[in-house]
Order: C-alpha cells, then sequence, then structure tokens
C-alpha cells in the first residue's frame, strides 16, 4: 500500500476508544421497521449492530392493536367470528372454526359428522393457503422468485374455494355455530379436486427448485436455531416448534372435529432452524392434502348444521314464510340470546400454532371474558435470541421463517 | 392422568389450606390459591417428576369489580404435554395493591403474557425484567381492559356528528 492511501484512510490514526469521536464503541443502532418491506407487516425492531452483526434487538409490537378482546365484551357471540378472522388473517377459517368449536363448547352443542368433515376440509385448506405463503415468501427473501410464483397461484385457487363456501376471501367470516353455513356446492367439490390434482405438481416444482438449492440451504440452515428445551420455554406451538423436535400438534394430541378419524403424520425437524421450519412447513401441505383427500373421500351424507335453532342463523327465505325461523333471526341478529355461565378453554392446530381461546360466560349476551392464545404473539418473543450473532440479511429469513402476522400478534 | 392426582400431589405439598377452591371445567382442573403460593406451586408442578407441567399455554387477566377484596385475578394455563393434561392456576389480588410475582424466572414465555396483563389491567408483576406497556401507547394513564371503562353504546345519539367527520 502505497503512502498516500494510508493518508487517505479515515480510519487510519484514530483511536476507537476516544470519546466523543465517530468510533466510539464501533456500534450503531438500525431501525428495522415499523414498515420495512422485508418484515411483511408492521414489525419494529431496533437493532444495535456491530458492523454487520446483530448485537441485540428490542422489539416493538402494537401497532395495529384493535383492541379485540374489549370489543369482544359488548358484542354478541356471532360477531365476535368476524374479529376472529382479523387475526391471522392468512388462514382465517382457522380461527373462525376455532372460535365457533369453543362456543359450541359452551353451548353443549354437537355438530354433526358432515358438518365436521367439512371443517377439516376447510382448515386444511385454510393451512395449506398460509405454509404456501409462509414458505415461498422465504423463498423470495433469499432470492428465489421464481418458485413462488409456481405455488402462488394455488393460494389463488383456495381463495377460490373460500369465496364458493362464504363470499369472501380475506376475512371469510366462514361457518356458524353448529355447522356450516352452506353444504359444499358442485362447483366447491370440482375445485377442492383440481386441488388436490395440480397442487402436488406445484409443490414438487417449488421443492425441486429451492429445497436442496445450494444458496437456499446456506443461506437457511444454522439460521435463527433455536434447541427444543428453548422453544417450549418460550412457548413455542406449530411448525416452529415442531422444527426444534416436539411432536405437540393440537390435532393428534387433543383432536377436535373429528381429526381422530384421519391418518396423517407429523413431520418434526431435529436443528430446529430456519431450513428445519421450511422442511417441516413443506411436509405439513402433503399431510394437509392427505387430510383432504380422505375427507373428501368420506364425507359423511346428512345435515351440514347442528339443530340448534337458538343459535344457527335460518336460511333467508325461511325467514320471509316462517314464524319461527324469523323470531330466531330477529333474536339471534340483536344478540339477544343469553348464553349459560361457564368457563371453556378451546384450542385448534392454527397456522402456525395453538390458537386458544379462553372464554368466561357470566350468563350473559356477550362473554365477560374473552382471550385469545395467538401463537405468534407468544413466539416471537423469542426472536432476539434467535438473531443475536448473525447477519442482518439472517434476521430477515429468520423473521420470515416464523411466519409471525401482525394481525394476529397484536389483535 | 386423573385430576385427582394432581390434587392430592398439590394437597400433599402445600397443605389443604393453601388451596382455596377446586373446580372442573370441561374436564380442566382449575384451582384457586393465594398470590402468595403462586411460584412454589408452579414451580412445584414443574419439577414433580410427574406432573410435569413445563408448558405454559397462556396467562390471562381477569377484572371482578364486585368481588371486594379480590378484584383482579390472573388465571395461568399450564400444560403437561406429556401426560397431556392442562390446569389452570387461578389467585386474585385487591385492586388497590395488585401485586403478583412474576413467573418469568420459570416461563420464558411469560414475559410478554405479564407485560399484557399490565397493560390492560394494571396488575404488576414483581420482579419483571421490563414491565412496560406492550400493546396500546406508552403514554396511556389507565387500563383499558377493567370493567369501568365501558365501550360506547352504539345506540347514543347524544355524539356531535361534525366532530366525528360523519
Amino acid at each position: 500500500m502505497s503512502e498516500i492511501a494510508l493518508v487517505n484512510n479515515p480510519n487510519v490514526g484514530l483511536d476507537k476508544t476516544q470519546k466523543g469521536g465517530p468510533y466510539v464503541n464501533d456500534l450503531s443502532t438500525l431501525n428495522l421497521g415499523p414498515t420495512h418491506p422485508a418484515t411483511h407487516g408492521i414489525f419494529q425492531n431496533i437493532l444495535t449492530m456491530d458492523g454487520e452483526t446483530i448485537v441485540d434487538a428490542e422489539q416493538t409490537v402494537g401497532y395495529i392493536h384493535r383492541a379485540f378482546e374489549k370489543i369482544a365484551e359488548r358484542r354478541p357471540f356471532y360477531q365476535i367470528t368476524t374479529l376472529t378472522d382479523r387475526m391471522n388473517y392468512c388462514s382465517s377459517p382457522i380461527n373462525n372454526m376455532g372460535w365457533h368449536m369453543t362456543v359450541e363448547k359452551l353451548l353443549g352443542i354437537e355438530v354433526p359428522k358432515r358438518a365436521q368433515y367439512m371443517r377439516v376440509i376447510m382448515m386444511e385448506l385454510a393451512r395449506l393457503a398460509d405454509h404456501i405463503v409462509c414458505n415461498s415468501i422465504l423463498a423470495v427473501d433469499t432470492g428465489a422468485l421464481t418458485g413462488f410464483l409456481y405455488v402462488y397461484q394455488w393460494r389463488e385457487h383456495i381463495y377460490e374455494i373460500y369465496e364458493e363456501m362464504c363470499g369472501a376471501r380475506l376475512t371469510t367470516n366462514m361457518g356458524r355455530f353448529g355447522g356450516m353455513e352452506r353444504d359444499f356446492s358442485k362447483v366447491a367439490i370440482e375445485k377442492i379436486k383440481v386441488l388436490l390434482e395440480g397442487l402436488p405438481k406445484g409443490l414438487k416444482e417449488f421443492e425441486g427448485m429451492v429445497m436442496r438449492n445450494r444458496i437456499f440451504m446456506d443461506r437457511t440452515q444454522n439460521v435463527g436455531a433455536i434447541s427444543a428445551e428453548r422453544a417450549l420455554n418460550y412457548g413455542f406451538t406449530g411448525p416452529n416448534l415442531r422444527a426444534a423436535g416436539v411432536d405437540y400438534d393440537v390435532r393428534s394430541l387433543n383432536p377436535y372435529s373429528s381429526y381422530e378419524d384421519f391418518e396423517f403424520d407429523v413431520p418434526v425437524g431435529t436443528k430446529g432452524d430456519t431450513y428445519d421450519r421450511f422442511l417441516v412447513r413443506e411436509e405439513e401441505m402433503w399431510q394437509s392434502l392427505r387430510i383432504i383427500q380422505q375427507a373428501l373421500d368420506n364425507l359423511p351424507e346428512g345435515p351440514y348444521h347442528a339443530d340448534a335453532p337458538h343459535y344457527y342463523l335460518p336460511k333467508k327465505q325461511d325467514v320471509y314464510h316462517n314464524m319461527e325461523a324469523l323470531i330466531y333471526h330477529f333474536k339471534i341478529v340483536m344478540g339477544e340470546i343469553d348464553a349459560p355461565v361457564g368457563e371453556v378453554y378451546h384450542s385448534v392446530e392454527g397456522g402456525n400454532g395453538e390458537l386458544g381461546f379462553y372464554l368466561v360466560s357470566d350468563g350473559g349476551r356477550t362473554p365477560y371474558r374473552l382471550k385469545f392464545r395467538r401463537p405468534g404473539y407468544i413466539y416471537y418473543q423469542a426472536f432476539p435470541e434467535m438473531i443475536k450473532g448473525s447477519s442482518l440479511s439472517d434476521a430477515i429469513v429468520t423473521m420470515s421463517s416464523m411466519n409471525v402476522i401482525a394481525g394476529e400478534l397484536d389483535t | 392422568m386423573e385430576n385427582q392426582q394432581i390434587i392430592d400431589a398439590l394437597q400433599k405439598q402445600f397443605g389443604e389450606e393453601a388451596i382455596y377452591g377446586i373446580g372442573e371445567s370441561h374436564g380442566i382442573l382449575q384451582v384457586t390459591t393465594s398470590v402468595d403460593n403462586i411460584v412454589p406451586m408452579l414451580h412445584f408442578l414443574y419439577a414433580d417428576p410427574v406432573l410435569k407441567f413445563q408448558f405454559l399455554t397462556d396467562l390471562a387477566g381477569i377484572h371482578f369489580p364486585d368481588a371486594v377484596g379480590q378484584e383482579l385475578g390472573v388465571i395461568y394455563h399450564v400444560h403437561s404435554l406429556e401426560n397431556n393434561v392442562r390446569l389452570w392456576i387461578k389467585a386474585y389480588a385487591p385492586i388497590d395493591r395488585p401485586n403478583f410475582p412474576t413467573i418469568t424466572g420459570l416461563y420464558a414465555a411469560a414475559n410478554w403474557m405479564e407485560r399484557e396483563a399490565f397493560d390492560f389491567y394494571g396488575i404488576i408483576f414483581e420482579g419483571h425484567p421490563n414491565l412496560t406497556r406492550i400493546l396500546n401507547v406508552d403514554d396511556m394513564d389507565y387500563h383499558p381492559m377493567r370493567k369501568e371503562y365501558p365501550l360506547e353504546d352504539a345506540t347514543r345519539h347524544d355524539k356531535i356528528d361534525e366532530l366525528f367527520g360523519r
């Protein structure tokens, strides 16, 4: 190096420990978020960086807090369904049906087998949509855009099935207390069959492109790893916990809605890193397809909702021509039906973990207290611990693979 | 594992006077205890080689304005994954001294759960590493989930529409 270059280098001759200088301790603060395209949602992370390495991170949450738990205390039960689908909006039907099952538990409503199977199909479709988003966007975050396009069209297809079942795509409000709002139409069945036919092909193409891709593996292996013990202590559930090697799945441990009738595997990882989380989600998609196939093949005949006139909204044409239906319709819509006194906890396997509803009813028309156990809120706490010592780009990938949904986090 | 087994173990360890109430709701056992007993009880349930309640599912605050002397409550949802048994531990404190011990030393997951209960109910968890508001804005000076803050009545007429841009 020539003498001139040495003189021009601003780092030469500076005492880094000197107070007040530009190199006081070489740590810098970086605001990742609140609105950053790579965090997919409103998350703020104040990172303390030593060059490219993250030394510490502090999260701020609550940017889209909408006071759902408070609002729920003034709403009749059926109106709370619309709050739940605004939590984890990547898999709204699971939230809707989890809530319906909670209330059914409180009211003691027995749901017919056909409705249970229909719910299973819709919930597994929602899980597919959720995992498609999470995994393909994870690939995009590592720079692989193409694979995303192969599977994303199937998410669109799933949304078309939602439309067929409830008329909405994102905030679905699907189903009712006691079953489903409508039976599968011919179009819906046809679309599910097309999905069962086509998604495996798209998924295989996606996996062929990404799963053994050297760049993808280098970017995700040993990144954001967490041990099984720490994951349990942090309250991890869902694919993130299973990637760490714990086979806790609400569907198999506490089966609800006839999940015990279906045969499926619970995939587990070993390291709990980003790559394992990716693999677990991939495998879960194959298992979801398996469940949907079984449910569709064995779909029982019979009613698609329970006979619970006090809680199940009657058909519109009955409201106009049938006195009882008109009365019940009025009472349900006006929220004039008292619920029994009780305390219920019900949990379902949501897209990203155990989604729980703790409902306290004092015998009134609204819940006395409703607490949502949002899996994302609980496991997102571990994020600083998972990214400490890694680089900024690893933090982005780790966050992407954790599948934290802002709406769910902030209720 | 039967619920009775848990009750027996708790009564043997802490004596009958430490357990204020026992209930069951849809198969889930609930045990009411005093605020002082929460930490020893959760530690016992965690470390016991048979019970193994090592997973904290959730922690919920609750407000009963009419229960004088025990207005604010905390419900700990613990889960023994090995036995697949859930258990609720409940404790209540007066609203003018809503102090609970923190359980962040036992469960890392309790950190944000306790912050949430503090944020919405004003329950103070002693020994918590960072007991600040989490979902609401920092300069809020009340705890909105308490029952003295009712939501607006949807049918009220006294609002001036132009102030609300309607």
